[in-house]
């Protein structure tokens, strides 16, 4: 901040500090009862009096020593403007300081699993342990405790898939995030084409639908889905395009929500975990999840 | 003294502020109940958008602290300062639109609230069109009380005025800073600040909410009504002034302590936090001029269930006052920040000190403005009491004992350094202590049911309530 502000709040804080010590000390000094008294202030309201007693010695002596620990602090800590504080502490040096302790004290414990792959970490009681813990704070926000998943958040205890299952892909996902971008096709293929389609994505995945209208929503299928969703429907790995001819469906199977799924579009995100943790530690919880479903 | 008939005071105003006192009190904290109660069985929002947590939590905050404590303070600072500076009411026609403009912004309240309609600022969650009708509302009822102080007739301004004003005031500037804000449409606007500025703006507002709409309105009220009704004088009027002066000068400074650990920048939380602890002493001046002015009265705790209301209030007062300061040293707060200990510390000041001074204020004011000797029973106002008492002693104690376990659970690590303990754990672990909150609000809110019924027997028109002799008067 500008020397200007600087001075301001200095000068602003310590008159409200010394503000209150010249007040108490004033008051203090003026009293005319030096114990306690029944001599009132001789006015009175609605029949209230006030008596003329003095401060009581504990609350001002407690009064001065808030007093005195403020200009204390206020010396050797941050607090009046730019002045650094006599022990030069900042929040940030804090933070830096605990980090630097907890990675000299940590890294090695985790760093000792590295030479095993995703698949080992599975089969190791303490390795998979250690991952669990660090879903439990990290993932399972989203994917719930046990990786059950939830509404437009992937299961990662059953055998589906959307980039893959393996040690390496799971470890990608984690560390890179992920963009599930399906586009939405209502102003494209207009609300008979969305329904359409949608029938015919309730046929393909053995689900009730109107014979007719999946016909035609076939035929737009094959002219717009097919890049990604793959001609039978068993989508694309490599894209992240889910698979429509199973029954695990992100983001519902009804009739309404798989239209508004087509219609709409969908942004699924999986935030990229590279920069939080490390890469030790996203290899002990790739091992937890690869356990998951194996 | 000269003394001015009642009939030249104006009580009509104060009467509709008390009697809503009471029906804001029970809505405001039936909606408490019911939100306390989610926490335990979620699925009592039946999946209804507008019976949300998220939409019912402000519209609970909003109907306790601006609807129920609004009101009585309302009443309480209409009938001090007319009273106490013996003249009735300046400018009528502003006094009958505070009424009447502050229940419009009630009822507007609870109509957008669980609507959605939201700034998202807490305490200020209401949106500017309803902002400027309060700014209108409160600029009134500074004319009013400023102008029936102006034209007392009285020497001296009575102390109970002084916070009156210091709360009516700096309420008006910390509403138009905080509230600055650009409207897009009717019911949507955005703030004036950004980021980290509009943080602490926020928690300026929000933490002086506290300490001058909560704290320094009903030290007003508790000047005047604990001497009135244990018939003592002030214990000490130079406590009063240093204690007046030091707590309206450093409230100002002590917001930062809510941002901690945070994106604030250093020197903002020392100050804030410095201030906080300065502030104990101040605090507590009030609470001992209160206290002290029962000494020679002590007896009458046993047969005035009133006077108890106004005594259990100030040691309720005195504890959230310590607890404060305490919370904001960084280390302590390290522990308690986001934990359900805030919360409990809240309720320490909102149920123990706001919402116990209020009832008795209330229950010292109703006979005297309805022409009655005293309450339709007494013993009634003794169970409301127990009631009252019980009730926050169980909703502070779980939310103590959850806080802590919560703090506790969420630093604790491993030999490998990652945390023990995942946040459903903690929240599991949280589950008896929201239902002892329940049950603690349940009492708090059976309590005030009861003084709803006590308030209806007094002043209904064939009320039994013994009336007040004509010599009394």
């Amino acid at each position: 901040m500008t020397s200007f502000w600087s001075m301001w709040i200095s000068v602003i804080t310590l008159a409200v500090i010394f503000g209150c010590l010249i007040l108490v000390m004033r008051t203090r000094k003026s009293e005319v009862y030096k114990e306690t008294t029944t001599e009132t202030m001789h006015h009175a309201f609605d029949g209230i009096e006030e008596l003329d007693n003095p401060l009581p010695r504990w609350w001002f002596n407690m009064f001065l020593i808030t007093i005195v620990f403020g200009l204390v602090y206020l010396f050797l800590y941050p607090g009046l403007g730019n002045y650094k504080g006599y022990l030069n502490w900042t929040s940030y040096n804090q933070w830096e300081e605990e980090m630097a302790h907890a990675e000299e004290h940590y890294k090695p414990v985790f760093a000792k699993f590295a030479g095993l792959s995703v698949e080992e970490i599975a089969t190791n009681d303490n390795a998979r342990l250690m991952g669990q813990r660090m879903f439990n704070n990290n993932c399972a926000l989203c994917h719930g405790q046990g990786g059950a998943g939830a509404y437009g958040f992937p299961n990662l205890s059953d055998s589906d898939w959307l980039y893959g299952g393996d040690g390496a892909t799971i470890k990608a996902s984690i560390t890179n995030g992920r963009s599930g971008a399906m586009p939405g096709w209502g102003a494209v293929i207009g609300e008979d084409g969305v329904r359409n389609v949608t029938s015919y994505v309730m046929s393909i995945s053995g689900q009730a639908a109107d014979a007719t209208a999946a016909a035609q929503g076939k035929t737009t299928y094959q002219a717009m889905c097919v890049a990604c969703h793959g001609v039978d429907g068993t989508g694309n790995k490599l894209l992240g395009a889910p698979n429509l001819t199973d029954d695990v469906w992100l983001y519902g199977s009804t009739f309404e929500k798989v239209a508004h799924t087509i219609r709409q579009g969908r942004a699924g995100v999986m935030p990229a975990h590279g920069a939080l943790l490390s890469d030790d530690k996203i290899h002990l919880i790739s091992g937890y999840v690869y356990s998951l479903s194996n | 003294m000269s003394e001015t008939t009642p009939d030249t005071y104006n009580y009509k105003v104060v009467r509709q502020f008390a009697i809503m006192t009471v029906v804001w009190g029970i809505v405001g904290m039936t909606v408490g109940v019911w939100i306390a109660a989610q926490l335990v069985w979620p699925a009592l929002n039946f999946d209804t958008a507008w019976l949300s947590f998220g939409r019912l939590r402000p519209l609970h905050t909003n109907a306790v602290i601006f609807a129920f404590g609004g009101s009585a303070l309302f009443a309480t600072s209409y009938y001090v300062v007319q009273r106490t500076c013996q003249v009735r009411l300046f400018a009528e026609p502003l006094v009958k639109f505070t009424f009447w403009g502050w229940q419009a912004v009630i009822v507007l309240a609870a109509i957008t609230l669980p609507m959605g309609i939201t700034t998202s600022k807490e305490y200020a969650e209401l949106e500017w069109p309803i902002d400027i009708l309060i700014t209108l509302v409160w600029v009134s009822y500074a004319i009013v009380f400023l102008g029936t102080v102006a034209k007392r007739k009285t020497s001296h301004i009575y102390v109970g005025n002084w916070f009156y004003m210091a709360f009516i005031i700096t309420v008006a500037v910390l509403h138009v800073v905080n509230s600055a804000a650009v409207p897009v449409t009717l019911t949507k606007s955005y703030s004036a600040y950004a980021g980290t500025v509009d943080a602490m703006v926020q928690w300026w507002y929000g933490h002086n909410a506290v300490g001058f709409f909560l704290t320094a309105g009903f030290l007003g009220i508790m000047y005047y009504f604990v001497p009135k009704q244990a018939e003592r004088p002030i214990f000490s009027y130079r406590l009063s002034v240093v204690h007046f002066w030091a707590l309206i000068a450093t409230y100002m400074w002590a917001g930062g302590h809510h941002l901690h650990y945070s994106a604030l920048p250093d020197w903002t939380q020392s100050v804030g936090m410095v201030m906080s602890l300065i502030l104990l002493a101040p605090s507590w001046g009030g609470m001992i001029n209160g206290m002290m002015t029962l000494s020679g009265a002590w007896h009458k705790l046993r047969t005035d269930p009133v006077l108890r209301f106004l005594v259990v209030s100030l040691s309720f007062y005195g504890m959230s006052t310590f607890e404060g300061p305490m919370m904001s040293i960084k280390t302590v707060n390290a522990l308690s920040h986001n934990t359900d200990w805030t919360i409990g510390h809240v309720h320490a000041g909102a149920l123990g000190w706001v919402a116990m001074i209020s009832i008795g204020a209330v229950y010292h004011m109703l006979p005297k403005l309805f022409g009655k000797a005293s309450m339709y029973s007494v013993k009634l106002i003794n169970t409301h009491f127990w009631l009252a008492t019980i009730g926050t002693v169980l909703y502070i104690a779980a939310m103590w004992v959850n806080g802590i376990l919560q703090g506790l659970m969420w630093r604790a690590v491993n030999q490998d350094g990652t945390l023990t303990y995942s946040f459903v754990e903690a929240l599991e672990a949280s589950h008896l202590g929201y239902v002892v909150r329940v049950i603690g609000g349940s009492f708090f809110l059976t309590g005030m049911l009861i003084m709803a019924y006590n308030t209806w027997q007094t002043v209904r028109a064939n009320s039994t309530a013994p009336a007040l002799a004509e010599s009394a008067a």
